[in-house]
């Protein structure tokens, strides 16, 4: 897949229109591709780069940069498994191990049919709720053997609609009016922002005891 | 301003170096400090010609600013009163030595069979610096060894030591961001976008400034090692910049050109042409006797039997000694200026020929090259200037000349208003944009001068006439760069351009944009119509299209080649064809066997680059050395030679036998060249700026009318690639596959009329001519033009283009 549609083209441009410099929009516009085909593909990378004016090389470095910008295809769940200290003492290595025979997969790869991709990642700030997984970035606590097969159950058979499917970043979208965007002038030719000026001065006795 | 501050102005600021006191220059950065005093800090990522950013920490030292002593990276830090600096004391040695451990911890020991091993500053570094032995006893981080990222250099990941310098090259100095770090942490790499490679005009410098061999060029590949090649000094002569160079070879073989850090011209930068164009000189096709024509003379029947050089010579000098009037001269901007000087003399005083012109007619008129007042680089690019461009994409044309108005443009405040017919490389970075129709240069720049600057004039918008006016008529410098933007316009309208702009900025200097080698050398010589040595104005003369015209009419019919090859580089190619049809005689001095030149009764083998000495004259009028590194091939001789061995012939002496002699009798007669100090010419500097003042200036009559617009037509625009079916760019093994197709490009609008898909063929006419080419749609196209560049393969545009029309004019059709 491929170049962004016509309405995230659209989107993209209001992204970009956010930004003092179109190239400060890459980071957001990256995840809306990312959004629209689960993954990072080349050609959105190439019109990215049009679009915000620079080569698809930089591109292309901002978006290996992070790990959570896939640019191969991904499953449509991404099950992040954490084997760090506290997961690994509370069992999250025979988690890990669990879901690779359940799934038939190691880690990195995705299912035959497409639905789940498994990673063994470092710790992801949940070491109280040990052992912890990710799916697509939404957190399952305290997860046993059988409450991971029980999730798999669930997603396969449509009862977990509260998960997204991976690239999605927000169920909602932020949306700036247009009187109030930033514009696209450099920062030192820029006058006062509209939604700046606007503010009321902070009244007389403010921050007075 | 405090009153140190103003102290620190005038005298400096003054530091501790090592407990010396010193001073440093305001703003200086410590690592330029040390240096300037004679203490080197050993350093990877820092380039005196890019922005510092402080990524390989090979030059942390010790400094002290008063909040007691702390380990800096020298070339971040400008130094400050009173700065105390160690760089040889332990706490030094130990952040150098462990910089170097850690560096080597995954930089593969492959030094043997490594290219940079044995200039390596990683090597240098690792052995003045280093631990001398490592810790790690790990495996090394691997990668697949060299991808190629472009047709022209190699790179090997895991030598690279991530410093930046190539990256920040592409994008800060190129402007051609194609090569970028890419992933984290140690998995970091240099690496381009897939398929789109590193193809930009100036991807070898990469490879010279890479402090490891992360980078390779591939003709230089594993062809030496660095202590078996020899060095000299000399000059680029592929275009008009006259780029520094170093020459190297190996057993008398030319291996490799650096670019050498030239304050004036080129800043240490090399285009991929200028670095990799040596490859012709080694060429197998290369001319190396002397060669006579047999066989019946019918084209396909041509053939050359090798002849002794006197018999050559004295041919030679048969056919140009007979009848001078019916004799014409094309060429001579290949020939060092001894060699120009030479033949000149050879020509306008024993042969007495006048019929001499060493442009193609696809430069600029030699009275406007020569008689306008002259601009140096230096002055150009000066901070704050205004810089008119009325000439051809210098990326195309003048490649290191663009990167230093690149440079002007981005980081010196200098305006750029372009004058041209399609938009260029340094559109993006141009304080203006003029893209005037062809035909119209002349109606625009008057418009400009005239202030009438309701509606359009000649496609451009009045109100952009008047930003133009305006900043042409400010009080900052202004300097045109005038060359030929557009091969199938005449080159008339660019005087008229000259004299509206003359009224504008009445001191306005110009810089000639000439892309063939020594042309300013040969004009200056003598070598252009109506001109004698020193740029003096004689009687007669024909211009190279006079001089084809009179073959075809019959009133001249011996052609001398000196180094031309007008067959394929005169714009109007029936012309030149039907010239090469009808001559009788047809003399050619070359280095190869051209177009031109395989039609020749008799051939002489020049010495080619690389293999002379003498000097080269720039666009700015600066005289640099060439220098000889390696023997001529085969018999060819200097061409200054063969003019002294044609006069002998002709029964008369030049008047000297060595170059010295030649060099003191050039100085003797022209009278820009009589403070030229030979014996150090460019030792130690970038050589002299000649006097370029005349007592004349140009003349520029009539001004020529405006073509009509032909409303079904498109405008022709033809200019110059980089890559293109060029001798030396055909004959360079790794060049020669670079030029792309040619093709039809036109602007959208333009386009979308001819309802057809990008990529497809469509058929293009003119009165002459009818051709099938792949179009495409091209932003910088301005509605009503249609471009094809010059000399690509797949389709000689010459057959298009008729001199004798002041504009070209084609149908397009499906
Ligand atoms: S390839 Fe060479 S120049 Fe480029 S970052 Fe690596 S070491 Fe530096
Ligand atoms: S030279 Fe200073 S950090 Fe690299």
């Amino acid at each position: 897949m491929s170049r962004l549609s016509a309405a995230n083209e659209t989107l993209a441009r209001e992204i970009i229109s956010r930004y003092p410099r179109p190239k400060s929009a890459l980071i957001p516009l990256l995840h809306l591709a990312q959004e629209q085909d689960g993954y990072v593909a080349a050609d959105a990378m190439e019109q990215l780069a049009e679009l915000v004016g620079v080569a698809p090389a930089e591109v292309l470095g901002t978006c290996t940069f992070y790990e959570m910008f896939k640019r191969e295809p991904v499953g449509k769940y991404v099950l992040n498994i954490c084997t760090n200290l506290s997961c690994q003492l509370n069992g999250g290595e025979e988690l890990l191990h669990h879901a690779e025979q359940a799934l038939g997969v190691r880690p990195g790869d995705v299912t035959d049919d497409g639905l789940f991709t498994v990673e063994d990642v470092e710790c992801i700030a949940a070491c109280t709720e040990a052992p912890c997984m990710q799916v697509n970035y939404r957190y399952e606590y305290r997860l046993t053997t059988s409450d991971f097969d029980e999730l798999i159950n669930d997603i396969r058979t449509g009862n977990r609609s509260d998960l997204p499917e991976h690239g999605t970043l927000g169920l909602v979208r932020q949306h700036i009016p247009a009187d109030r965007l930033a514009g696209n002038e450099s920062p030192e030719e820029a006058g006062t922002p509209s939604w700046f000026a606007s503010r009321q001065p902070a009244p007389e006795d403010s921050g007075k005891a | 301003m405090t009153a140190t501050e103003s102290t620190e102005a005038a005298t400096g600021v003054p530091f501790f170096l090592n407990g010396k006191s010193l001073t440093a220059n305001k703003g200086e950065l410590l690592i330029d400090a040390c240096e300037r005093n004679g203490v080197h800090i050993p350093r990877f990522c820092y380039h005196e010609r890019m922005t510092p950013v402080g990524m390989c920490r090979m030059c942390l030292v010790e400094v002290d600013t008063g909040r007691g002593p702390a380990l800096q990276p020298s070339c971040m830090l400008p130094v400050t009163p009173e700065m105390k600096v160690q760089t040889e004391n332990e706490v030094t040695q130990r952040a150098q030595s462990g910089v170097l451990e850690l560096f080597l911890i995954n930089h593969p020991l492959d030094c043997p069979v490594c290219d940079k091993g044995g200039e390596c500053p990683l090597q240098d570094n690792a052995y003045s610096y280093g631990p001398g032995e490592s810790r790690f006893v790990e495996e090394k981080r691997h990668y697949e060894k060299p991808i190629p990222i472009s047709d022209l250099v190699n790179l090997d990941r895991e030598r690279c030591i991530l410093c930046d310098r190539c990256t920040r090259f592409s994008k800060e100095v190129a402007g051609d961001p194609l090569i970028h770090f890419m992933g984290r942490g140690s998995e970091t790499q240099v690496n381009t976008f897939p398929d789109h490679p590193f193809s930009s005009y100036f991807s070898g410098n990469t490879v010279q400034i890479c402090p490891v061999g992360a980078l390779t060029a591939s003709p230089y590949r594993f062809k030496a090692r660095p202590w078996d090649l020899t060095a000299t000094e000399s000059t680029a002569v592929i275009d008009g910049t006259g780029a520094r160079i170093a020459l190297q070879s190996s057993q008398d073989e030319l291996v490799r050109v650096l670019g050498v850090d030239s304050e004036a011209i080129n800043w240490g930068w090399l285009s991929d042409k200028e670095r990799f164009g040596y490859e012709s000189a080694n060429s197998s096709s290369r001319l190396t006797e002397p060669l006579v024509k047999t066989g019946s003379g019918q084209t396909s029947d041509i053939g050359f039997a090798p002849i002794r050089w006197n018999n050559a010579l004295a041919r030679t000098a048969a056919a140009l000694g007979a009848n001078p009037e019916r004799v014409g001269v094309i060429g001579g901007a290949r020939l060092s200026v001894e060699a120009q000087y030479a033949w000149s003399k050879l020509l306008s005083k024993v042969a007495l020929i006048s019929n001499v012109d060493a442009d193609l007619g696809d430069g600029i008129p030699a009275d406007l090259a020569l008689g306008l007042p002259r601009a140096s680089i230096a002055e150009t690019v000066a901070p704050g200037s205004v810089v008119v461009l009325m000439a051809g994409d210098p990326k195309e044309e003048l490649p290191t000349l663009f990167l230093r108005l690149r440079h002007a443009a981005v980081e010196d405040g200098v305006s750029i208003v372009e004058i041209t017919p399609r938009r260029t490389s340094l559109t993006k970075h141009a304080a203006l944009s003029l893209h005037p129709r062809p035909g119209a240069l002349g109606s625009v720049t008057e418009a400009m001068a005239n202030g009438s600057f309701s509606g359009t004039v000649g496609g451009v918008e009045g109100s952009d006439l008047q930003a133009a006016a305006e900043l042409l008529g400010s009080d900052r410098p202004v300097t045109v760069i005038l060359g030929r933007a557009n091969l199938a316009e005449s080159s008339d309208f660019l005087r008229d351009a000259v004299q509206s702009i003359l009224t504008i900025a009445p001191n306005a200097k110009f810089l000639p944009a000439l892309r063939r080698g020594n042309l300013m050398g040969a004009f200056e010589m003598g070598l252009a119509p109506g001109f004698g040595m020193g740029g003096v104005p004689t009687e007669g003369g024909c211009s190279t299209e006079q001089i084809l015209r009179a073959v075809v009419g019959g009133q001249i019919e011996t052609l001398l080649l000196l180094g031309a090859d007008p067959l394929s580089d005169f714009p109007d190619r029936a012309l030149a064809a039907q010239a090469f049809d009808q001559v009788t005689n047809l003399i050619a001095l070359d280095t190869f066997l051209s177009s031109s030149s395989t039609l020749a009764d008799i051939v002489l083998p020049a010495a080619g680059f690389g293999e002379v000495d003498g000097s080269f004259l720039n666009i700015e009028g600066r005289l640099s050395p060439i220098q000889a590194k390696v023997t001529s091939k085969g018999q060819s001789r200097d061409d200054w030679l063969i003019a002294v061995g044609v006069a002998a012939s002709l029964g008369a002496d030049l008047g000297f036998s060595t170059l010295e002699e030649l060099r003191i009798d050039l100085s003797a007669n022209v009278a820009s060249f009589s403070q030229v100090d030979w014996i150090n010419l460019g030792r130690g500097d970038d050589g002299p700026l000649l006097d370029s003042t005349r007592d004349w200036s140009p003349e520029f009559g009539e001004r020529k009318a405006v073509p009509a617009v032909d409303g079904y037509g498109l405008a022709l625009v033809v200019d110059h690639k980089l890559w293109d079916l060029g001798t030396l760019v055909q004959n360079s093994a790794t060049l020669a596959g670079l030029p792309e197709k040619a093709g039809l490009a036109l602007s959208r609008s333009d386009f979308e009329k001819l309802a057809t898909e990008e990529g497809e063929r469509v058929t293009i006419e003119t009165e002459r001519a009818s051709a099938n080419l792949v179009v495409t749609i091209d932003d910088s196209c301005p509605r009503g033009t249609a471009h094809i560049p010059f000399r690509l393969p797949g389709f000689d545009v010459g057959e298009l283009i008729s001199v004798s029309s002041p504009v070209t004019t084609i149908r397009v059709a499906r």
